[in-house]
């Protein structure tokens, strides 16, 4: 099953092409790893998937849905985590969870169970009545993962989301993501750690607006003739003629 | 030569917060010295210190001879600083940004023009633009130049490059080479671990503590576990399964290959008796195949998790 299908998606600000007719699918259960410079046009061609922003040209469906025509309903399907946690430092962590559940819908006899299954999977069982702003910075992180699926979203998208944390928490927040993707949640990261690049099944690379590479690592490794995503990255994105402005 | 930085047992709490548990380190003259560590590790405060913007609890610092406290008049006149937010003023153009620096400093753009030339010709073709207005990667070039028109001593850069692309990181740190041949002082902080080869010498810092300061060759040297690289057709279930053997201590995800430590008294070194080819034994009968397994030599990354434990 098919949770996200860009067909030649376009975004022009002006004369100015910030996405340049890309076209790709993503597989339910999928990490889907979405690479590219600062300015490349990674972030625009997000929005577009997440109903935030309207395709100059082009089509595509999120989690069944049209994300034109239909993007409200692409809103309420799909969570979301950026580098900037959504967090509400003066909520209480069950209460930043009970929110979320709240405004995503969540059937209010659900949301306490869950809440309890959340903080258990996350071994913070013991935080539940501590104030988020008291938390450790590796532990936020992976609570505001925790809300951003909390709704069961067929597929969440993940925006820089290990920046800053330190290298055992970067390395626990991915098995997270390992779990979620087991549980059939598809997930689509966008991340400047060429090491976590290699923890997804498909990368894509981003240059000048338009998806210059597709594949999962070990085949763009060997098409490359790299020993590692980062070579592979550097191959690409030095090609690039526009600026970041 | 009298050290560009001194630094002695250094504290500062925010209520009960340690940020700065009480750090000591010199950094010498030319010298490009790496602070890296994790956000909330005490980066930012150390960094508010030494530019004198923010008083310590206890200990000192002195800054190309002068104190911080008795001496922050002469400190900012010889310091750049490049805080970790994007601090100019983003309602005026980026040519009225660089003079507004230059003549708080007595200086013009001419005069120390060739200092900042490599950074400021990328950014020059936009100058009446408002700082506003510019992407990530141009304010950052814009800040460093600002920070530099008045030809510091030692220059403070507070997480420059983070949320920059990888290619972009590695011109900027292709500028902070060019900038030490001038002999330029630079104290840079960063969470990017593979940043630390770049720096003549790193300071790991978590929790408001050192775990270690050295050069990243000899941290790297110091590393005592006995590191193995692993691979197989299931990566994820490898992770599991690795965790399970009772001869293995830690097993983190490493890009293409996990990270394992061997257990120091199970290691061949010590006179223990698990081997490549027992681990290789153990995933085959759990059905891993494709398997590889090699001794490697540490990263930053794993010396950090080793202090760090």
């Amino acid at each position: 099953m098919k949770v996200i299908e860009a067909r030649q998606l376009t975004k022009r600000f002006g004369n100015f092409t910030a996405v340049d007719n890309i076209s790709f699918e993503v597989e339910k259960g999928e990490i889907f790893g979405f690479l590219g410079a600062n300015g490349a046009g990674k972030t625009t061609a997000m929005r577009m998937l997440c109903g935030l922003s309207k395709p100059t040209e082009g089509y595509g469906k999120v989690a069944g849905f049209d994300i034109e025509k239909q993007s409200e309903q692409v809103k309420a399907n799909i969570g979301y985590m950026s580098q900037k946690f959504a967090l509400y430092e003066d909520l209480k962590v069950w209460e930043n969870l009970r929110l979320y559940g709240g405004i995503y819908g969540v059937p209010k006899k659900e949301i306490d169970p869950r809440i309890d299954a959340a903080l258990k999977q996350l071994g913070i069982e013991d935080e539940k009545n501590t104030m988020v702003k008291a938390l450790p910075l590796g532990w936020k992180q992976k609570l505001a993962f925790s809300t951003a699926i909390f709704h069961e979203p067929k597929i969440v998208f993940l925006d820089e989301p290990t920046g800053g944390v330190d290298p055992a928490a970067r390395r626990q927040f991915w098995e997270l993501i390992y779990d979620a993707a087991d549980r059939g949640i598809t997930i689509f990261v966008t991340t400047h750690y060429m090491d976590e690049a290699e923890y997804c099944n498909r990368v894509s690379i981003m240059v000048d607006g338009r998806i210059e590479a597709l594949d999962s690592p070990k085949n763009l490794r060997r098409a490359f003739k790299a020993d590692n995503m980062d070579q592979i990255f550097h191959q690409l994105a030095r090609k690039a003629k526009r600026g970041e402005n | 030569m009298m050290n560009a930085v001194v630094v002695r047992d250094l504290k500062r709490s925010y209520n009960k917060v340690e940020a700065l548990k009480g750090i000591s380190f010199d950094v010498a003259p030319g010298e490009i010295f790496g602070i890296i560590g994790p956000d909330g590790a005490g980066k930012t405060t150390l960094f508010r210190i030494l530019t004198t913007l923010l008083l310590a609890d206890s200990g000192t610092a002195t800054v190309d001879g002068d104190d911080v406290v008795k001496g922050f008049r002469s400190i900012r006149k010889k310091v750049g600083y490049m805080p970790g937010r994007f601090s100019l003023y983003q309602d005026l153009s980026v040519e009225e940004n660089l003079t507004i620096f230059a003549s708080i400093f007595k200086t013009t753009i001419q005069e120390n023009y060739h200092l900042i030339k490599d950074i400021y010709q990328q950014i020059e073709p936009f100058k009446t633009r408002r700082a506003g207005a510019l992407s990530g990667g141009m304010k950052q070039k814009l800040a460093l130049s600002c920070a530099l028109i008045h030809k510091p001593v030692v220059l403070f850069l507070d997480e420059p490059t983070t949320g920059v692309d990888p290619v972009s990181r590695k011109e900027f740190w292709e500028m902070l080479a060019k900038l030490k041949q001038q002999g330029i002082t630079i104290l840079v902080s960063t969470p990017y671990m593979d940043e630390a080869s770049l720096c003549d010498r790193i300071a790991l810092i978590q929790d408001g503590a050192f775990l270690k300061i050295d050069t990243p060759q000899h941290i790297i040297e110091q590393y005592e576990n006995t590191l193995w690289s692993v691979h197989s057709n299931e990566m994820s279930r490898l992770l599991k399964d690795l965790r399970s053997n009772d001869n293995i201590s830690t097993c983190f995800a490493f890009g293409d290959t996990h990270h394992i430590t061997i257990k120091p008294e199970r290691s061949a070194e010590n006179g223990g008796d698990f081997t490549h080819k027992k681990l290789e034994h153990f995933l085959k009968e759990k059905n891993h195949v494709e398997i590889e397994i090699k001794s490697i030599t540490a990263s930053i990354e794993d010396c950090f998790m080793e202090l760090a434990g």
